[in-house]
């Protein structure tokens, strides 16, 4: 057991650090220029091929460690970057191709994955098909040459800028709802697809609703098999629950000592309460990193992420929300107001617990995947 | 890096596992804690093994490894709750090994690696500590006050026992009257150590009270199926999950911390013995609740668990003191000076 960095992890830090010293983008730019600048930084990040670091040599990644995946997202986060645009590609459409399609489909949507000329989004949640997945009514109907798409999806970050959907929709509806599903590669570029952004608590609108009206798929889009929409979706949503929370733990950690800080201007640092809870929630988010780098060096031995991906989740959004709670509790009006970095924290960590799987559905994974519960029967 | 045990450290943890599942059951356990003595006989086969060695230098008598190894054996006894002297003694160890001159080791540590002159920790103030596992029966009794430590032989200080909640083993106040000889080394280091594996039996008892539920609230029937199908029972075991695996990952952190990158290890050592101290008596707590009524007797075994894992809590510092320094650490401030502790800071 060793948490230190192996000689060629410690390289393959400096050489990012390097990298990123020569290559820094600069500040962030507003809403407007925001997107061109992201696509332009992922852009940057290929060139310099930091874009998929872990994906694999033959598609065009470094083909790193997973542990050296952490590395990166610690190391962009400590520099307070962003992640590639294309983030949801790259974690989540990426690996799924990977694994469920075909060689046509690899060199076809692979790479500009990694140079961003291609954005993904993942249609998955729908109105009605949250929590409850498996109740996803999208219908894609059989047409000459491929698939007619009509339904709704909810919940759906860049949309407006995506090119392709990551679209799980039901192929037989006289199936178990579970075994009805096919995955889909749409293109969002046809008249059939409305994108509507959709104002969330902050005020601003991060993610979409999403119309389809007789959309296409041809053919050479299915992921996976007809009907077998299911597991190749579960391959999505494992990656995504592992791999959420390890650039978060330090942007937590800033916000952490950020908090500390105006902790300290106010005279308040030695109140007994405020270094218990300050304490705590320092402990809280060492913990996240040390689970994180256990689940990841399990999964370097086993090859996949497992349901034990569900506690880093899990803590994350928790430990996240204490944060702000107690810079909300301990500042007041002043981290309330608009013009305060938390005021959107206070706001957006609600979401922490909803996003990618709610927690009480992580808690029904832990409980029948990883305790071996028995789960109740449905309708009971 | 590889943060998962190695296949040598995956084996001790199974040995250990084995070895104590047939030689400290909970029927030996219920023995002791029904007011039988320890058995030697246990001790001395642990001896035998070299267990009682693993966290010493060789030099010194010991086995040499380092301190996760003996956290997966402190582990290992907390999931049994093996009623036995082999915590305080490996926690009196690892401070004479981090703080005692040569001279001072050559003249401890061998008796602690071979269990013929074993040792005991505990936190004291104004020469009295109120809270000693093991005293008698202890050659030595290391007391630490603050920065400093001071060795005590057993026939020097004045020792009492005191019946706490926690039957399975055996507790002291100590009242040093004077003297003792004094550590000069690395007193937090050695006792950050002991913290480690007093954290490391802690997320043992959290495992074995989750282990014990979860089998429970599978064969537990009420309004004709499992009770593990509610999930106000299910998602209970959830958050024990969490709890145990939190004390899991804090203390293999700190105890890797702690032989590779101990300028680090205050912070570790603190968070560990913090999400521990906090995690076992919760754990155990919620599986009283979760066991139901048959969990509030004295026949189910549950209750070991619970009484143990207070009794782990209030030693070397508690939850709220260790994130009182953590905190400090964070924040770049002063840790306050030994007799300035917040009152109550001496178990």
């Amino acid at each position: 057991m060793d948490l230190t960095l192996s000689p060629s992890e410690l390289a393959f830090r400096d050489e990012l650090r390097e990298w990123l010293a020569a290559n820094h983008p600069g500040p962030i730019p507003t809403d407007e220029e925001g997107f061109e600048w992201r696509r332009n930084w992922q852009r940057k990040l290929h060139e310099g091929g930091w874009a998929g670091v872990w994906w694999p040599k033959q598609y065009g990644g470094r083909g790193a460690t997973l542990i050296e995946q952490a590395i990166f997202s610690e190391e962009i986060t400590r520099q307070r970057l962003p992640s590639p645009i294309n983030v949801l590609g790259i974690m989540l459409a990426g690996p799924t191709i990977m694994i469920h399609g075909t060689d046509a489909q690899k060199d076809r949507l692979l790479e500009p994955i990694l140079s961003a000329d291609e954005i993904w989004c993942q249609g998955f949640s729908e109105p009605d098909a949250g929590s409850d997945f498996g109740n996803v009514q999208t219908r894609a109907t059989k047409v000459d040459g491929g698939w007619s798409i009509t339904g709704q999806k909810v919940w759906t970050s860049i949309a407006q800028l995506a090119k392709w959907c990551m679209l799980v929709a039901r192929t037989d509806p006289d199936a178990p709802k579970h075994k009805g599903l096919t995955y889909f590669v749409l293109d969002m570029e046809q008249p059939g697809v409305e994108v509507r952004g959709l104002k969330q608590i902050t005020g601003s609108a991060e993610f979409n609703e999403l119309f389809f009206n007789e959309a296409f798929v041809a053919d050479d889009m299915v992921l996976g098999e007809i009907n077998g929409g299911w597991g190749v979706a579960m391959t999505t949503l494992m990656n995504e629950r592992a791999g959420l929370a390890f650039g978060m733990q330090v942007a937590m950690r800033q916000n952490l000592d950020e908090l500390v800080e105006q902790v300290r201007e106010r005279g308040l640092v030695e109140d007994p309460y405020l270094l218990d809870r300050i304490g705590e929630l320092y402990a809280r988010t060492e913990v996240l990193r040390l689970t994180g780098y256990r689940g990841l060096s399990k999964q370097q031995h086993t090859g996949v992420p497992g349901p034990e991906g569900s506690l880093p989740k899990w803590m994350s959004a928790s430990t996240n929300q204490a944060i702000t709670e107690l810079a909300a509790d301990v500042l007041g009006a002043e981290a309330l107001s608009q013009e305060s970095a938390w005021a959107y924290r206070v706001q957006r960590s609600r979401g922490n617990s909803i996003e990618g799987g709610t927690t009480e559905i992580l808690k029904n994974i832990i409980a029948e995947r990883v305790l071996g519960l028995p789960r109740m029967k449905a309708g009971a | 890096m590889n943060f998962d045990l190695n296949d040598d450290q995956r084996e001790i943890k199974n040995t250990a596992r084995d070895l104590l599942s047939r030689r400290s059951s909970f029927e030996e356990v219920r023995r002791v804690g029904e007011g039988g003595a320890y058995d030697d006989s246990l001790w001395n086969e642990l001896t035998e093994l070299g267990w009682t060695g693993i966290g010493i230098d060789e030099e010194s008598g010991g086995v040499g490894f380092g301190v996760i190894e003996l956290a997966l054996l402190a582990e290992e006894l907390g999931y049994a709750v093996t009623p036995s002297r082999f915590l305080a003694n490996a926690m009196a160890g690892l401070v004479i090994s981090s703080a005692g001159s040569d001279e001072q080791k050559g003249k401890w540590l061998g008796g602690i690696a071979s269990g013929e002159a074993p040792a005991t920790l505990a936190f004291a103030r104004d020469g009295v500590a109120e809270l000693v596992p093991d005293a008698e029966g202890s050659a030595v009794i290391v007391l630490v006050d603050g920065d400093r430590a001071t060795v005590h032989d057993s026939a020097d200080v004045s020792v009492e026992k005191i019946e706490t909640i926690d039957p399975t083993r055996t507790y002291f106040r100590v009242t040093a009257n004077g003297g003792g000889e004094p550590l000069e080394g690395n007193v937090e280091g050695g006792v950050d150590r002991a913290e480690v594996i007093l954290s490391a039996e802690l997320t043992g008892i959290a495992q074995r009270a989750l282990d014990m539920t979860v089998e429970y609230v599978k064969q537990r029937k009420q309004f004709g199926q499992p009770v593990a199908v509610f999930q106000a029972v299910s998602h209970g075991c959830a958050e024990m999950f969490l709890e145990t695996e939190s004390a899991r990952s804090a203390t293999y952190g700190a105890a890797t911390v702690a032989d590779s990158d101990p300028e680090q290890l205050p912070f570790s050592a603190s968070i560990a013995k913090a999400v521990a101290g906090e995690a076992g008596p919760r754990v155990t707590r919620k599986a009283i609740q979760l066991h139901g009524g048959i969990g509030f007797t004295w026949e189910a075994d549950v209750h070991w668990l619970f009484k143990r894992a207070h009794l782990d809590a209030a030693q070397l510092g508690r939850t709220h003191e260790h994130r009182a320094r953590i905190a400090r650490i964070a924040a770049g401030l002063d840790q306050p000076k030994a007799g300035a502790k917040p009152v109550g800071a001496t178990a």
